[in-house]
């Protein structure tokens, strides 16, 4: 037998019928479902007469219009009618449709990609989808992993497959150790910026090598979160004994005998020696760096001791156009040092980065510290309810709170701004989230992707600064 | 979905490489749990001079003069010329509903994001992925006195410009099928009941873990 990648496995694994084109008919384990690209989906079965083809395999929660403000009123004191609307829609699906919800005021609510593993709702060797492209996210765990459109939903809940074809395979190895501070984000930020948006677009991204096997699984759930930000639907990493540890005991993960033997086959669950991949990279981990974006586009990114680059010196003239309009929507001139570049609001949270690690993260450098003068909001918003509690157990909210920092309730919040946290035309925010685009998180709004740590040092100092740096000045 | 005829359309040429699904549609429209009605709020942020918010009267809205939608030359525009990348970003379907509600069948471009290349095909959308080299051409064409107009022939794979030259294009076969003849994925894969059945069986031996509650 030839030697097998991880994603071949995975693959294989779920294969229900091939055509000999390649169009391939793969079975679905877990389906993740939300209220912003579900309702469509639910009134497409509703039309055709369908039911779900199997309820248990479907988990739903709401996340994206939720408030991270007080919740007393429930989903009525939703003050955005249209957003009250989504939320009480995909409380009224799921009732209908028999599917279990974490609803608005359930201490298990929270953003769907952190509720999945958290829950063991995702499992090594399961194939995950959600209406959402960070599904990518669910890879850490050894799955097979990624976003769907609406009408893929609406598949899903109908028949528990999807139509695919197989993507090419893409192996990134990071090698070596890490250095002090640099974190997941700093890595697949580095990543990014070596590959670009649209390097891994074709491709399944399996991420291996020391400095991913060193990383926890909240590490590594961060990574493969954004590998969709690299252009692949999926990124994975294989299992080991920390994935298997992290799942054992949670909720929907298997006991007793069941558990032996989910065990026995999860520790197949990584690629054979000698595999064969379509593309392979490396990256040296000593060389990553603490990261900060500063563009409109997440592989325009450099260290934080490094400065803003000139279009003028890139050769590519529509790349150099791209410079030039982000440094403009940006407000930045070429040539600025990262750290002189000063923020308005700062947001720690989002599927990336708001798991108990990075609350910790953020509050190692907010303890004994205060919030900016200059600086008018620093949210830190849970990624759910049960994260929030292990947080206030630990006395973190104290933390924050004492710091000058916002503690909210558990959504999706600033990452995407389509609830009431949102950023004003021009602002500039420091930010834990996953994409820079233009107005991602208001018309206007000015983001940085950076660390958790990197945020709460941004947050402190006003501006951005080397984590070594922070108490010089 | 209507079956995806052949057609001659007007190219509008939207010169800006990795252009994003929030870009496409701004996220204060995805809030709608309908999957019509998107097209006026196609590109919002660059098409209009103030911030758009659902339920607005986008007639009475001014409208950014410099965007390419809005100029006259391309107004009926179908065919949508873009650069690399294009539909990076977010899974939402919201994206193909908007281009396909405000009347776009076809997108060129010479890379697309993949979760958007695919929401495509299921809208009715035909996105083709052509050369650089041959984008480029078309954006000098598109982009001079004259608006540029082009047959999209599904059927023989080919884009034919008025000087009576030829692209030839690339298309899934099994996509190029359900375009052509409007089928439905579900319907399709309805077909294979027997198959997710046999496997299902055969799953829950091999892993009866999967299939608690």
């Amino acid at each position: 037998m030839s030697a097998k990648t991880l994603y071949d496995k995975l693959w294989e694994s779920h294969l229900v019928r091939s055509e000999a084109d390649g169009t391939a008919l793969i079975y679905i384990d877990r389906h993740l479902v939300h209220e912003v690209t579900s309702p469509q989906a639910f009134e497409g079965l509703r039309l055709a007469g369908r039911k779900p083809w199997r309820v248990d395999a479907n988990l739903a929660t709401p996340d994206h219009n939720v408030p991270t403000t007080p919740r007393e009123g429930g989903v009525e004191a939703i003050r955005d009618p249209i957003s009250r609307t989504q939320v009480e829609t995909l409380d009224a699906n799921c009732r209908d449709f028999g599917i279990t919800e974490f609803q608005m005021l359930d201490p298990r609510q929270g953003i769907v990609h952190v509720i999945g593993p958290e829950q063991g709702a995702t499992l090594p060797g399961m194939t995950v989808v959600c209406g959402d492209s960070h599904t990518s996210t669910h890879g850490a765990m050894g799955a097979l992993a990624f976003g769907i459109g609406t009408s893929e939903v609406e598949h899903v809940l109908a028949t528990q497959c999807l139509i695919q074809k197989k993507s090419k395979a893409m192996q990134i190895r990071v090698e070596g150790e890490l250095g002090r501070g640099v974190t997941a984000k700093d890595v697949v930020l580095a990543i990014i910026g070596e590959i670009g948006t649209a390097g891994g677009t074709g491709y399944a991204i399996e991420f291996a090598g020391s400095a991913i096997e060193a990383l926890s699984i909240e590490g590594r759930l961060t990574l493969c979160n954004m590998a969709i930000e690299a252009g692949a639907r999926a990124g994975f990493v294989a299992v080991d004994d920390k994935t298997i540890d992290y799942v054992k005991g949670r909720p929907y993960a298997p006991e007793g005998e069941l558990w032996e033997q989910a065990v026995a086959s999860w520790r197949t669950l990584h690629s054979d020696r000698g595999a064969q991949f379509d593309r392979v990279v490396t990256l040296d981990a000593t060389a990553i760096r603490p990261q900060v974006t500063w563009g409109t586009s997440p592989e325009m990114v450099v260290a934080v001791d490094q400065r803003v680059p000139d279009p003028g010196e890139e050769s590519d003239g529509v790349k150099a156009e791209g410079m030039q309009r982000a440094l403009d929507y940006m407000g930045l001139q070429a040539g600025t040092p990262i750290t002189e570049i000063p923020l308005d609001r700062v947001f720690i949270g989002s599927c990336t980065n708001s798991r108990i690690e990075d609350l910790r993260a953020a509050a190692d450098v907010a303890r004994g510290r205060r919030v900016a003068g200059n600086v008018k909001q620093a949210l830190v918003v849970p990624g759910s309810g049960l994260v929030k509690a292990e947080a206030e157990a630990e006395g973190l909210d104290k933390v924050f709170i004492d710091a000058g920092f916002e503690w909210r309730e558990p959504g999706c919040s600033m990452c995407l701004a389509m609830n009431a946290d949102r950023l004003e035309s021009g602002e500039r925010c420091a930010s834990t989230s996953n994409r820079n685009f233009e107005g991602r998180q208001g018309q206007g709004g000015r983001t940085h992707l950076v660390s958790p740590a990197m945020a709460a040092a941004a947050a402190v100092a006003g501006r951005f600064v080397d984590l070594a740096d922070l108490d010089k000045g | 979905m209507d079956k995806f005829n052949t057609f001659t359309g007007i190219v509008c040429p939207l010169d800006r490489s990795n252009v994003d699904t929030d870009a496409i549609i701004p996220k204060q429209f995805l809030k709608s749990i309908k999957r019509s009605g998107f097209g006026p709020n196609l590109f919002d942020e660059w098409r209009y001079l103030d911030h758009g918010e659902p339920g607005m009267d986008n007639s009475k809205r001014a409208v950014n003069p410099d965007f390419v939608l809005n100029d006259p030359r391309y107004q009926g525009a179908q065919i949508l010329l873009a650069r690399e990348n294009f539909g990076c970003g977010s899974s939402r379907e919201h994206a193909p509903w908007a281009l396909e509600d405000y009347g776009f069948k076809v997108i060129l471009a010479p890379s697309f994001a993949d979760i958007f290349f695919n929401n495509c095909f299921k809208n009715g959308l035909l996105p083709i992925v052509l050369k650089e080299e041959i984008i480029d051409s078309l954006f000098k064409m598109a982009m001079g006195g004259q608006p540029l107009e082009m047959t999209v022939d599904l059927q023989d794979q080919r884009l034919k410009l008025p000087s009576g030259e030829g692209i030839d294009f690339e298309v899934d076969p099994f996509r190029k099928d359900c375009l052509l003849n409007g089928l439905d994925d579900i319907g399709l894969t309805l077909q294979h009941v027997e198959a997710i059945r046999a496997y299902e069986e055969r799953r829950r031996r091999e892993a009866p873990w999967l299939f608690g509650s």
